[in-house]
């Protein structure tokens, strides 16, 4: 079975700082992490492959940096990686990303099964995983959270929405996007951080991928940041203190009133 | 064929139309005003649909496509988007609004390659650019720290995914007047490649958590999984919805479809209670937008109280008791 993972690297925001100032995140010593969302993609592949044999191969669009992003996939049990990788994909929006990766699968060869987080936790979007499955043609189950077993060529996954669980029985191959209910992600191992280490990754940039000029990065999304600016700031907080019993009482009836006022006590 | 009109993508629970169904007919009403262009709206689905685009048009649509078939009654994203591509290529609308919901944040990208529109998700604004008509998408970035406004401005249509909750629906007038148009449906579209076997429904008391109008969240401050009991009575007597932090998610308190943050749900509400949450960037990205904020938390400098309207600086196994006996007498419930 060849499998697919789709993998982005992220900044590491749990630490995050803002400069109040310029509203722009503070990148001084930010790390560079896989996208957490990831990691439950790579899991289940490496888990799929375990299972049924075959050949695991993880994909990133990014920057010559996001190489590190690979090769901790490849110690997690990846077997092959492939950073697709150009100053021509600056810019470029979910369509023209998706487009990228698209051509760079076919270009792999062949597969039975492609894994992606559910989206990223910087550009926040999820939808680079179903345009994939769009732009391939492959039937799409997204928000997967269990994973049943694959059965004549037909997968039998549970994904998780607004209000339950849904089972699908899709043919294969197919575009599988994760949530984190779906596993616990294990640790790289030593043996697999040597392997990765002394694996050579290909870098396939917009020509390899067969990308006219006009197809990648900025000229190829339609879609364009026309402006950034800081949200206003219209909350005035009203902090009360309640440090022994009596200013407890007292704080917890100003939040009885507080809610009152808004008419938020049915 | 040039594109005109604003189109948004109605979503229905069964039979029911669901409240984002009149959400996005709120949130594109004012575009349509300015194009001066009709106001249009999808509804695929299967039964009940003429009352269903009767409340449609009430809620605000000028015209409803009715797609309807017993193939369709459950969203499978390929058959939807054989529909709506289709209908889009027909109909050349230069707007095309759905929800950021389950099904709108994957039929869009699904369509938009198809058609080879742009799309922006999860916006939490809209507007119309008076010189150029061009269709201003506004959305959080970097966990809502900024926001990030984008146009489309060769492609068509311009497509956008609506964070649920953000826009309020329109009152009903029976008055409106609109159009139905009932859709062909080919059979033949209909992909055999998924199949859909069952569907298990979450077993939780109260409102669904992307739907309630309040949320009462807890987070590590709780310290154990049994201490969920008060948040859940908080949410009960409030009629609101348990949502919980990563943190508490991760040691396994309470199960995932409960987490509100970057990689949980991002909630809307009227009001968001967070108890013993600290409130780090990625939980803030997904409830920052709630109308009202109330944080309950031991540390002063917790980041929550930043982005709340009221705080209690206190210990929650003090104040959660005395705030529910003191909602159960207000409420008269016990």
């Amino acid at each position: 079975m060849q499998i697919i993972v789709l993998i982005k690297q992220v900044p590491e925001t749990s630490n995050v700082k803002m400069d109040e100032e310029t509203g722009t995140m503070v990148r001084d010593g930010v790390e560079s992490i896989i996208n957490p969302l990831d990691l439950y993609a790579i899991e289940a592949a490496v888990q799929l492959k375990d299972r049924y044999g075959g050949e695991v191969t993880v994909l990133s669009m990014g920057p010559p940096s996001a190489d590190r992003a690979l090769r901790e996939a490849m110690a997690m049990g990846c077997d092959r990686a492939v950073l697709i990788c150009g100053r021509e994909f600056a810019g470029s929006d979910t369509w023209s990303t998706a487009n990228a990766l698209s051509r760079a699968i076919q270009k792999t060869g062949y597969y039975d099964l492609i894994l992606a987080g559910e989206r990223a936790t910087d550009g926040d979007t999820g939808q680079v995983g179903p345009e994939v499955a769009s732009f391939l043609d492959v039937p799409l189950a997204a928000y997967i959270s269990r994973i049943d077993g694959i059965e004549d060529g037909k997968i039998t996954v549970e994904r998780l929405i607004e209000d339950g669980y849904e089972t699908l029985m899709v043919t294969l191959p197919a575009v599988l996007t994760v949530v984190k209910e779906l596993n616990y992600p294990r640790l790289p191992t030593l043996r697999g951080k040597k392997r990765a280490k002394s694996t050579e990754i290909p870098v396939w940039g917009p020509h390899s991928l067969d990308l006219d000029p006009g197809e990648t990065g900025l000229k190829g999304s339609p879609t364009r940041v026309d402006k950034i600016f800081i949200p206003k700031v219209t909350r005035e907080t009203e902090l009360v203190p309640a440090t022994d019993e009596e200013s407890a009482g007292e704080a917890v009836r100003k939040l009885v009133r507080f809610l009152k006022e808004k008419n938020l006590l049915q | 064929m040039s594109y005109s009109g604003v189109w948004t993508v109605s979503e229905k629970n069964g039979k029911e139309l669901a409240g984002i169904s009149f959400e996005l007919l709120a949130s594109a009403r004012p575009l349509a005003d300015k194009l001066k262009t009709e106001l249009c709206t999808v509804l695929i689905g299967n039964g009940n649909d003429d009352l269903c685009a009767r409340e449609l048009i009430e809620r605000g649509a000028d015209r409803i496509y009715v797609v309807s078939h017993e193939a369709l009654s459950h969203y499978i994203v390929e058959n939807y988007s054989n529909v709506l591509g289709r209908l889009i290529n027909s109909y050349k609308p230069e707007i095309v609004i759905a929800g950021a919901t389950s099904l709108g944040c994957t039929l869009m990208p699904h369509v938009a390659v198809k058609v080879g529109a742009g799309l922006t998700a999860d916006c939490t604004s809209l507007d119309i650019e008076e010189n150029t008509r061009l269709l201003l998408q506004v959305r959080p970035a970097i966990g809502g720290n900024i926001m990030a406004r984008i146009k489309t401005p060769a492609r068509r249509p311009q497509m956008a995914t609506v964070r649920p909750k953000t826009f309020r629906p329109l009152p009903r007038d029976e008055k409106r007047k609109g159009h139905i148009v009932n859709e062909e449906f080919d059979t033949g579209t209909i992909d055999p490649r998924i199949q859909r076997k069952c569907f298990r429904k979450l077993d939780e008391a109260g409102p669904e958590l992307g739907d309630a109008n309040i949320v009462v969240a807890g987070g590590a401050g709780l310290k154990r999984a049994d201490n969920f009991g008060m948040i859940r009575e908080l949410a009960r007597l409030l009629g609101g919805a348990v949502g919980a932090s990563r943190n508490s998610v991760d040691r396994g308190w309470i199960s995932y479809p409960h987490q509100v943050g970057l990689s949980g749900k991002t909630v809307t509400p009227e009001l968001y209670i967070a108890v013993g949450i600290s409130g780090a960037i990625q939980h803030l990205a997904g409830m920052k937008t709630a109308e009202h904020i109330i944080a309950i938390n031991i540390d002063e400098d917790a980041a929550i109280f930043k982005v709340s309207d009221f705080g209690i600086v206190g210990d929650l196994f003090e104040i959660l008791p005395l705030l529910n006996e003191a909602l159960r007498e207000e409420l008269g419930n016990v």
